[in-house]
């Protein structure tokens, strides 16, 4: 880092923020110390510092003071660089102190970090040391490499591109998306927008991402629909059928915890050591994976389209 | 001075340091370096850079005065700086959708603060609040999130420091475990609950997944975990294997990978098909059983052979169960769904599933 280009936005800003006219660049290279005095060097400085001035969000505006002005001039305004005035309660200071953990070291660790920074600047102080909320650790993990690109996508409104490997097939395949949203279910990292490919909306899961994620297209080239839900579509992606079906197994004494925890009855079998237990499930072929996990302890006995499937997937082990 | 700082990152922290310091009217060098991250010399060397500040034109002058004589810093003038700088959309972003995330944590009793501070936020973040709205954060919530749920309960048993009784179901075994755990913490990691404890029948620092949770019961007497029990550094994953750990290769077909991407693996190896080699290591082979037995061809353990063999076992006696059934029970069937046929022997075509659809 160079202590005279630090020196040189600051002043920039300064100078800006304490103007309520527009000012020309020249007007800013006599103010401003520390740009050089050949015009070609001056530009290019003068437009990386406007280009750093932005990325860090001040409110950089360009304008012309009076119509029949030749170049235009620059400003910043102080009301919309500066954070409004607020105030918290010490319960929601506390909150905001947990929140600040939330992404400790993920992908938004430090953009979190700096709004605490704001905040403080602005004389909060996040309730770090809050006792009730000492004994609540909440995180948010990112391990995704697509996490990175993707947010940006969803932040510039930009479309990406990216190879994708879907569940059960053998190939990656080149897709191409213009993201509404990004969500995380049951600790993994969803995106869900519209699909050019398939003209669809469509749910992609980051973790089956291979390789690097595009963009192919320029910010804000996007439109999120109105009334898109993209936490409703990764729901609907990855739920549960519902349970309508019911089952009737024959399960060891003692055994099946876990069929028993959700059963509708259990009474005992003809057999001893046996009990019938009665449950609801939803997908048949889900259901079996997960009755045939219990191997000799659990039976079914009821319907027969269960029970083949169960009997399938035992064989498959022996195959 | 760190040399990964940017003149932008550092720009950034002279920008908060002069309305920190005014906000607060007086501060100490040191309290404030804390604050910042910095060290006092960092702290005294960007203090000069912003005493040192001057516009030349129109008029030259220097629009910052301050002072940090005897430890203490006072800024007397700082012009149209006094305020920190609204906050950038990550900034906003990540502060919000934690916020929303901290909102769906069962038995977080702080609701309406939460509340509040949200909507206070995005008051202040204005337009850089918008996007936040398309991140969205799940927790699980296994028993619904009452005060009389598992969540709550723990909590509350938390505050007056009382052991608590589980009835906890472990998969892996199949077998439901009775246990009297010093509650220590509540966790919220990868989108799912749990409780971290000191287990008096394991004696060591348990995680409980609150899905997974029985019954619990808040005991009256009072939770003492040993002086030495240390929090799980839920930065590091929650599940780190140990020296004496088994390993396990599995090999799974395109249909089966799903199982790299749920199951912690040591190393993930592409094999043609699209078809993977996976490696875990895990203190308790039970599950991998389990695992094994719902995979069906869709995956198989290759060693160690001990376990190779213990599969093929459950999976033979399972498939004898039924060979059984067929002649024994199909009269009692009969009897108990008479509108039904009874089950037919065999295998008739692969059912189709439905996991993942994307």
């Amino acid at each position: 880092m160079s202590k005279r280009k630090t020196e040189r936005l600051l002043g920039l800003v300064v100078c800006l923020l304490s103007t309520r006219r527009y000012l020309t660049a020249d007007q800013i290279r006599a103010a401003v110390p520390g740009y050089p005095e050949q015009d070609d060097l001056f530009k290019r400085m003068f437009e990386r510092d406007k280009e750093d001035l932005r990325d860090l969000g001040v409110p950089l505006e360009t304008g012309l003071n009076h119509p029949f002005d030749d170049d235009p001039g620059y400003r910043i305004r102080q009301q919309a660089y500066e954070l409004p005035e607020l105030r918290l309660e010490a319960d929601e200071a506390a909150v905001l102190g947990l929140a600040a953990r939330v992404w400790q070291r993920a992908e938004l660790a430090g953009a979190a970090a700096g709004a605490l920074l704001k905040l403080r600047a602005a004389g909060i102080d996040a309730g770090d040391e809050h006792a009730a909320l000492q004994d609540i650790e909440p995180r948010l993990g990112t391990p995704e490499p697509a996490f990175g690109p993707l947010w940006e996508a969803v932040r510039d409104r930009r479309p990406v591109t990216f190879s994708y490997r879907a569940a059960g097939r053998s190939e990656p395949q080149q897709r191409e998306l213009e993201p509404w949203g990004v969500v995380n279910r049951h600790g993994r990292w969803y995106v869900a927008g519209w699909d050019r490919g398939r003209a669809a909306p469509r749910v992609f899961r980051l973790g089956r991402i291979a390789g690097t994620v595009k963009f192919c297209g320029p910010a804000g080239s996007v439109t999120v629909p109105d009334g898109a839900d993209v936490r409703e579509l990764v729901r609907d992606w990855d739920s549960a059928p519902a349970r309508e079906q019911t089952a009737v197994l024959r399960v060891r004494s003692g055994a099946g915890v876990g069929l028993r925890r959700h059963a509708v009855s259990v009474r005992p079998a003809d057999q001893a050591g046996r009990d019938l237990v009665t449950t609801t499930f939803g997908d048949v072929g889900q259901f079996a994976d997960y009755i045939a996990s219990f191997g000799p302890d659990a039976v079914v006995l009821d319907p027969p389209d269960l029970r083949e499937a169960v009997i399938a997937r035992l064989k498959g082990v022996l195959a | 001075m760190s040399a990964l700082v940017t003149s932008t990152e550092r720009l950034q922290r002279l920008l908060a340091l002069v309305p920190y310091v005014m906000s607060r009217k007086v501060v100490g060098l040191a309290e404030t370096a804390e604050a910042f991250g910095i060290s006092e010399r960092q702290l005294v060397d960007d203090l000069n850079l912003l005493w040192c500040v001057e516009l030349r034109a129109p008029d030259p002058y220097c629009p910052i005065d301050l002072s940090y004589e005897g430890g203490e810093i006072v800024v007397s003038q700082a012009e149209s700086m006094g305020r920190p700088l609204r906050l950038a959309v990550d900034e906003a972003s990540a502060l919000l959708v934690a916020l929303r995330m901290l909102a769906e944590v069962p038995g977080l009793e702080d609701r309406s603060a939460l509340s509040r501070l949200i909507a206070k936020l995005e008051a202040a973040a204005g337009e850089a609040a918008a996007v936040s709205a398309q991140v969205a954060v799940q927790v699980d919530a296994p028993d619904g999130d009452g005060a009389d749920g598992v969540a709550a309960r723990i909590r509350a048993a938390l505050s007056a420091g009382h052991r608590v009784h589980l009835s906890y179901y472990v998969p892996g075994r199949d077998e439901a475990t009775e246990r009297d755990v010093d509650p220590m913490r509540l966790l919220v990691v990868e989108g799912r609950t749990y409780l971290e404890g000191w287990c008096r029948r394991a004696e060591g620092v348990r995680l409980f997944r609150l899905d997974r949770v029985l019954a619990l019961t808040v005991l009256d007497a009072a939770a003492s975990p040993p002086a030495g029990a240390a929090h799980v550094d839920v930065d590091q994953g929650l599940f780190r294997p140990s020296p004496d750990d088994v390993h396990v290769e599995l090999e799974l077909s395109a249909e089966g990978r799903w199982v790299a991407e749920y199951y912690p693996c040591e190393s993930v190896t592409d094999l043609p098909d699209g078809r993977l080699r996976a490696v875990l290591r895990t203190p308790d082979t039970g599950w991998i059983r389990r695992l094994a037995l719902r995979l069906g061809e869709e995956g198989r353990v290759v060693s160690p052979p001990a376990l190779v063999a213990e599969v093929r076992d459950a999976a033979t006696a399972a498939l004898a169960n039924y060979v059984v059934l067929s002649a024994v029970h199909a009269a009692c069937l009969r009897e108990l769904f008479p509108r039904r046929p009874p089950c037919r022997l065999g295998f008739q075509g692969r059912v189709r599933r439905q996991r993942g659809r994307t």
